[in-house]
């Protein structure tokens, strides 16, 4: 595919006698929002931890805008475009909210053996931080100690960060994880903005979220691919509704 | 710049003065041992100022620090034995001779964490303890009087133990200052966020090890140039500089003092200082007392003297 930013090709994990990834093959073009959707260990944290480059396929390859990543650690990923964020919410918890983004900043704004200024009163890493910030719609909570901030902006801030990377891909883990249906409503507002401006990989529990945001969803059945194509193709997929959403509309009774 | 009116500001400027009067104070009552006391606790301080950048603020807890106040106290000794007196050599040398072992140390043990680098940081420290044992050009097991401090030509007499502490009290500061400097830096910010979590650090973007490894070894430097002081003071260096329980007590002056503010390893060292030169004159045990006094504060005080004052840890 010409236009393809991420493919994955042959992927898979072992951990023991556990295969989280299946000869996981998929291919995401840019400017897509593709959702990754499958029941509770079906393997998805373990993908997005191998497409961000913290684990190490034990077969496959994963190819970003052509280039071959597979053996590229974490941070090079990173400074590539490919952002990620963390389904149990990662950050500095001892800094502010402004400082988590502003590092994020920081990180793709050159080398940072700069030994003398106060990082804290540069304007080029506070205003972009700032706008980050702004778009989750957490402006007003800049200054406050990140563990002082609830569950909710964590999950916002998480996206904020990814975002202050200048991405060209973000790869998000569950956003909407633990997060009341107000908060939920914000998140998918946030995702919804977001989509076209990035390509994004998804990965969602909540199948409404889901279906409304999706251009194509992909279902991770044990590690392996079940199926793959567009909303609707998927919400009529029989294998899918047996292995997947019937489960999760009996769980939710 | 100006600066606000906090308890810990008027704190660190009543012991900057303090520090400040004491050759003054000294010589009004003849107390000749009160400046060496203060000389050997300001250049403990240099010692626990350059541990706690990379503890503190790095995360780094390094049980090793101590080897740095050997490397630059022996390069000192072993370049006056051998009639090289100058200071503008013996000085650079023993911060250089501190950087290649922090570059080696720091290769080795910053890819593991926790006990694990605690544990390498400590085995490092002993290999240069017994190799300086072995040394018996340079007094081995029993070490070696130097008979004459670093010359620096006639800019400084380092034999007039006022000059000298007032050396030592101007590099204390200028050390603070650029620790100081540093870790509100953009590499300090990164330091600081490796400590915090440094799997996100690596996730935004951050190669960590790279910023790691430099503060690491600026550390050591620092520690370095506090053993070249500590050998001039004493005019003798042994084995014993850096034996692993000294390391001990660089921990607890930077814990004492209050982990990750700039200033409060020097209130660590006074304080540890002080107090065990104090609780000597009255017991032989003064371990026994020091001992549970530090288990209380570390329990109790998770921010050290500092946080006592301040009630929090962010400066
Ligand atoms: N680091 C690991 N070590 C061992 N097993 C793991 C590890 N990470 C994940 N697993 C296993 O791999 C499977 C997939 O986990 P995960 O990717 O977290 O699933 P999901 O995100 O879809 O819930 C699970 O069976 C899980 O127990
Ligand atoms: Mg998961």
């Amino acid at each position: 595919m010409a236009d393809a930013l991420l493919e994955i090709e042959g992927v898979s994990k072992r951990f023991g006698g556990v295969i989280a990834s299946d000869a996981i093959s998929l291919t995401v073009p840019k400017g897509e929002l593709h959702a990754v959707i499958g029941p509770n260990g079906a393997g998805k944290t373990t993908l997005i931890a191998q497409l961000a480059g913290e684990i190490t396929p034990n077969a496959g390859r994963i190819r970003f805008d052509g280039l071959d990543v597979t053996a590229l650690p974490v941070d090079r990923r990173s400074q590539l475009g490919l952002a990620r964020s963390f389904q149990i919410t990662s950050l500095f918890l001892d800094f502010t909210a402004l400082d988590n983004v502003a590092l994020a900043v920081q990180a793709h704004a050159g080398h940072s053996f700069r030994f003398w200024r106060n990082a804290r009163r540069e304007p080029q890493l506070r205003d972009p931080a700032r706008a980050a910030l702004a778009r989750v719609g957490l402006a007003g909570r800049a200054d406050v100690i990140v563990s002082k901030l609830s569950h909710g902006e964590h999950r916002q801030l998480e996206i904020a960060m990814a975002l202050a990377t200048s991405p060209r891909m973000l790869l998000l883990d569950e956003p909407t994880a633990g997060m009341g249906p107000e908060e939920s409503a914000r998140m998918v507002k946030t995702l919804r903005e977001l989509k076209g401006e990035l390509t994004i990989l998804l990965i969602e529990h909540d199948m409404e979220a889901v279906f409304a945001l999706a251009d194509r969803i992909t279902v991770l059945v044990y590690g392996r691919i079940i199926a793959s194509g567009a909303p609707e193709a998927i919400r009529a997929n029989a294998e899918v509704r047996e292995a997947y959403l019937g489960e999760q509309e009996a769980a939710h009774g | 710049m100006s600066v606000p009116l906090t308890p810990r500001n008027a704190l660190v400027a009543g012991v900057i003065g303090i520090l400040a009067l004491v050759p003054i104070y000294a010589a009004a009552g003849g107390n000749t041992f009160m400046i060496s006391l203060f000389t050997r606790i300001v250049i403990l301080a240099i010692a626990a100022v350059s541990l706690n950048l990379i503890m503190g603020f790095g995360g780094m807890v390094s049980f090793g620090h101590a080897a740095y106040l050997g490397i630059g106290g022996y390069a000192v000794g072993i370049l006056a034995k051998e009639g090289v007196n100058s200071g503008f050599l013996q000085w650079p040398l023993a911060v250089a001779a501190s950087a290649l072992f922090a570059v080696t140390v720091g290769a080795l043990s910053l890819r593991t964490r926790g006990v694990y680098f605690i544990m390498i940081t400590l085995a490092f420290a002993q290999m240069v303890y017994y190799v300086a044992i072995g040394l018996d050009r340079y007094g081995g097991d029993d070490g070696m009087t130097i008979y004459k401090r670093s010359q620096f030509g006639g800019v400084i007499d380092l034999s007039n133990k006022t000059a000298f502490y007032y050396l030592c009290l101007a590099l204390l500061l200028a050390a603070i200052y650029l620790v100081w400097r540093l870790v509100h830096s953009r590499f300090g910010m990164v330091i600081q966020g490796a400590r915090s979590n440094e799997r996100r650090m690596r996730a935004i973007g951050f190669p960590t090890y790279r910023y790691k490894l430099l503060c690491f070894v600026f550390a050591g430097m620092l520690c370095g140039l506090a053993g070249a002081l500590l050998a001039n003071h004493t005019d003798f260096i042994s084995p014993a500089l850096m034996h692993w329980t000294r390391s001990g007590d660089l921990i607890v002056m930077a814990v004492l003092g209050g982990m990750g503010t700039v200033f409060g390893p020097v209130i660590g060292a006074l304080a540890l200082l002080v107090l065990e030169e104090a609780l000597s004159g009255i017991t032989q045990y003064s371990q026994i007392i020091l001992g549970p006094l530090f288990l209380l504060v570390v329990l109790f005080a998770r921010g050290g003297i500092d946080g006592l004052l301040v009630g929090g840890r962010h400066g």
